[in-house]
């Protein structure tokens, strides 16, 4: 026999002053199922609890109805205070009598006492059927993987390790540094990439807490938040890494030249390579595309120079497994191709570069040793054109959205210009200024009045050659007028887009990702780090584009993240999650169809006691359901409940209407 | 041929049984957590008034409401029902209001066949910003049921007499 308490909350006058609560009392004591109502002015109060803690105990209540404010504000509170008293929190129902009736009825007391009488017998029907419901306990693995080692990658490995859990980070690349180890210095500060990141990159090489697999990919991803199995591909490298010692003599020797991805293409590389100088692991590995021994069986020299014998021909492609119990993303971004911009002569005029390689023709170990000079003949530009917003907000031609990074390093371009050929002039044309940051507003003043660059603000409609200058045509919006620049060299700052395989990833690993390839995050402003699948996580230019600070912000959140899951031996879970029934169950698998987690799977149980013929039920994993209840309502035999919303439950509280 | 059927389906409630002067209209709302009752929330919050015949029921998702739920409420209590959830797209659960929605297109058509007008039972995405469109939603789905009268058609108790 269920005995429902009922406590009615005058909410000071909110609720008081639109609902005669009284009355309402009144009605609800009329219900057979009520041992115990009363009312209060603050149920939520500390005294207000005392009251719902002792009747608890004094009436041998079975359930509690509180009917207060919405349950999304202190559903919480209250179920806590039954916990104190010793009842299962699960036996609370809300009925919410401050937003659904005393707020919006303010001007008809009779009909929102009415209705709040109504929403509490409903609540009351609905309490009936509520069951004891435990906290999901699931086991957790610690260890995180880290997909991505650009500096997003090593911030978040680095921050894991150091709280003592174990870390896999893989990176597609030979060597870990992400395109953070192509810049040459970084704004507002202009301190040097290489000085500030390779540190950290020997730091993740060498901590005992960080398993670092360079030239792998994750291929599949199993499991559930705190129990994932990853199936990662090391590619083959040809180079045992155990014997290795990174010497050189092999790409010394390589005779064959490839264009260098590093310095986007500026110069050339072997076919067995580092891709630089400070890489981590600094050990090479051949390119099997290009590699003359592996195409034609002919060669074999850099087999011949090594001297410990680590080059091995015959390597394949090995799979591995790692069980983790969380995943960060960070997948880092590429660079949008700027060909449609046929009328800047991309593509035609050697001397319209991208601003990643003036980057690498700007940076001291760059492919120019540090000075910039012109693709066509080598010499040293004079007058410099930057062109901004070369893709990004350009619905037309590119994409819709703000790269935000680009009004930053074009500023830092002038003044590197400025430093490295010092009777240069820089001419920059801009659609906006965009230098919302901390100290970023003095950098952009600081490249037009100590670099004098000239920001011209308008764009350019066409670039034409004569003899050995390019032409700028372009307008100043600001005076009105067409500008003509006799510039040397063209910097096209192009946007930034996600990496081509985010899309790919996104499905394998069971996240979402937006129109433009971003993954997504759970919420845009109060989850923006999770993803909406538990235990996988988003650091830097995967999510959307951002600069270092932010990047590296994010990253540590991640780690945060990924630390707070870790924190005890299992993970407590909400039980509000869908049960099956195996005995009603037909085998349809609708249920699995229809699941958006990939919560349920087959399994085969027998028809009967002992028997050995065997029949295909369905099967929640508890770890994964989210409890949207979407399984339920396809289920035809109604062999799927979702605890916490069951259809008796629901059916009573309609019933009670 | 959706045309066609449409045609042949005539309603068959009677609106010569008249009302009472005083009736109002009990309104099922199912509402599901993460948009449309946040957003009824915000209509609370925000001081918008609208009628007072709905009474709110709040599930995770839209896709967890069963037609059942809807057949059972006009059975019984209610004289219209409206259900709502995240705008397509937006759902929490990733996908759960396309399911739901096709699934209130079947239950509609149905329940149209066997003589429901189709204003009894609504469908609307309500965010959890748009507490004015709540508002307005209801007071709608309010207008129109009262212009339909009571439901007698396929009351239980109609069934026991």
């Amino acid at each position: 026999m269920a005995r429902v308490g009922v406590f009615v909350c005058f909410c000071g006058a909110n609720i008081a002053d639109f609902v005669d609560v009284p009355k309402v009392v009144e009605e609800v004591k009329k219900i057979k199922a009520v041992k115990y109502c009363i009312e209060y002015k603050y149920m939520c109060s500390d005294p207000g609890q005392g009251m719902i803690r002792d009747a608890i105990v004094q009436h041998r209540l079975t359930s509690v109805v509180v009917a207060a404010c919405s349950p999304r504000m202190h559903e919480k509170t209250f179920r806590k205070a039954l916990s104190d008293a010793g009842m299962n929190p699960y036996l609370l129902e809300v009925a919410n009598i401050r937003e659904h009736s005393s707020w919006v009825h303010q001007k008809d007391k009779k009909a929102a006492t009415e209705k709040a009488s109504d929403l509490i017998r409903m609540a009351i029907a609905k309490s009936i059927a509520n069951e004891q419901l435990f906290e999901i306990s699931v086991p957790v693995t610690k260890r995180a993987l880290v997909i991505g080692g650009g500096i997003a990658g090593i911030q978040a490995a680095l921050d894991i390790a150091d709280a003592r859990i174990p870390v896999t980070l893989i990176e597609r690349s030979p060597s870990i540094g992400g395109r953070m180890a192509q810049l040459d210095e970084t704004f507002p500060t202009l301190d040097c990439s290489q000085c500030i990141l390779t540190p950290k990159m020997v730091d993740v090489a060498s901590h005992p807490y960080i398993e670092l697999i360079p030239y792998s990919e994750v291929i599949e991803l199993q499991g559930f938040v705190g129990n994932y199995v990853a199936k990662i591909r090391k590619k083959a490298s040809y180079v045992n890494f155990e014997t290795c010692t990174g010497c050189g003599a092999c790409w010394q020797k390589c005779p064959v030249k490839v264009p260098n991805e590093f310095n986007m293409g500026i110069d050339k590389r072997k076919a067995i390579y580092t891709p630089f100088p400070q890489a981590v692991p600094n050990k090479p590995v051949i390119d099997a595309e290009h590699c003359t021994y592996l195409l034609k069986g002919k060669c074999g020299v850099c087999a011949k120079v090594c001297e410990k014998g680590s080059i091995d021909y015959t390597m394949q492609d090995e799979v591995i497994e790692r069980e983790v119990g969380a995943v960060v993303v960070a997948t880092g971004y590429d660079l949008w191709d700027p060909k449609p911009y046929e009328e800047y002569g991309v593509g035609r005029y050697k001397d319209v570069i991208t601003s990643l390689e003036f980057e690498r023709m700007v940076s001291a170990s760059g492919p120019t040793n540090g000075v910039p000079v012109r693709p066509s003949d080598g010499k040293v530009p004079k007058n410099v054109v930057f062109i901004k917003c070369i893709g990004s907000r350009d619905e037309a031609k590119g994409i819709e959205y703000c790269s935000k990074v680009c009004c930053m390093y074009t500023a830092k371009h002038a003044i590197l210009l400025h430093h490295k050929v010092h009777d240069s002039h820089a001419y920059i044309f801009y659609m906006d200024i965009r230098a919302g940051g901390k100290g970023y507003e003095e950098f952009v003043k600081r490249a037009q009045t100590e670099t004098a660059a000239t920001y011209l603000r308008g764009r350019v409609s066409k670039i034409y050659k004569k003899g050995d200058k390019l032409i700028v045509c372009g307008e100043d919006a600001q005076l009105g007028q067409k500008v003509e620049v006799v510039a040397d060299l063209v910097v096209l700052a192009t946007a930034i887009i996600p990496y081509k395989t985010n899309p790919e990833l996104a499905r394998l690993l069971g996240i979402s990702y937006d129109k433009y390839g971003y993954l997504s995050e759970a919420h845009p402003k109060l989850r923006p780090v999770e993803t909406a699948k538990a235990g996988i996580f988003l650091a830097g230019c995967t999510q959307a584009p951002k600069d270092i600070p932010d990047t590296v912000a994010q990253a540590s959140a991640c780690a945060a993240k990924v630390c707070g899951l870790f924190a005890g031996d299992t993970m407590k879970k909400d039980p509000m999650v869908s049960k099956i029934n195996i005995e009603f169950c037909t085998g349809c698998q609708n249920c699995i169809t229809v699941c958006p987690y990939q919560a349920i799977v087959t399994e085969d149980v027998p028809f009967g006691h002992g028997s050995k013929e065997l029949r295909t039920v369905s099967k929640i994993n508890e770890g994964v359901c989210q409890g949207c209840g979407s399984c339920v309502a396809i289920c035809r035999s109604m062999a799927i409940n979702l605890s916490g919303f069951t259809d008796p439950q629901i059916i009573n509280e309609i019933v009670a209407i | 041929m959706e045309a066609e059927v449409k045609e042949k389906v005539v309603s068959i409630e009677k609106p010569e049984i008249v009302a009472p002067p005083d009736w109002q209209p009990v309104i099922m709302g199912i509402l599901c957590n993460w948009c449309s009752y946040a957003g009824s929330d915000l209509t609370g919050t925000s001081r918008i008034q609208y009628p007072p015949n709905i009474r709110i029921i709040r599930v995770p998702c839209s896709s967890r409401v069963d037609p059942w739920f809807i057949i059972k409420a006009l059975q019984t209590t209610a004289d219209g029902v409206l259900i709502s959830g995240c705008h397509p797209g937006d759902c929490h659960y990733i996908s759960g209001n396309y399911y739901a929605r096709r699934r209130f297109l079947v239950t509609k058509k149905l329940l149209n066949f066997i003589g429901f007008h189709e204003n009894r039972v609504q469908f609307s995405w309500v965010s959890a910003a748009e507490g004015a469109k709540f508002a307005k939603v209801v007071s709608k789905v309010t207008e129109d049921i009262k212009k339909l009268g009571p439901l007698h058609l396929y009351k239980k108790e109609n069934f026991n007499k």
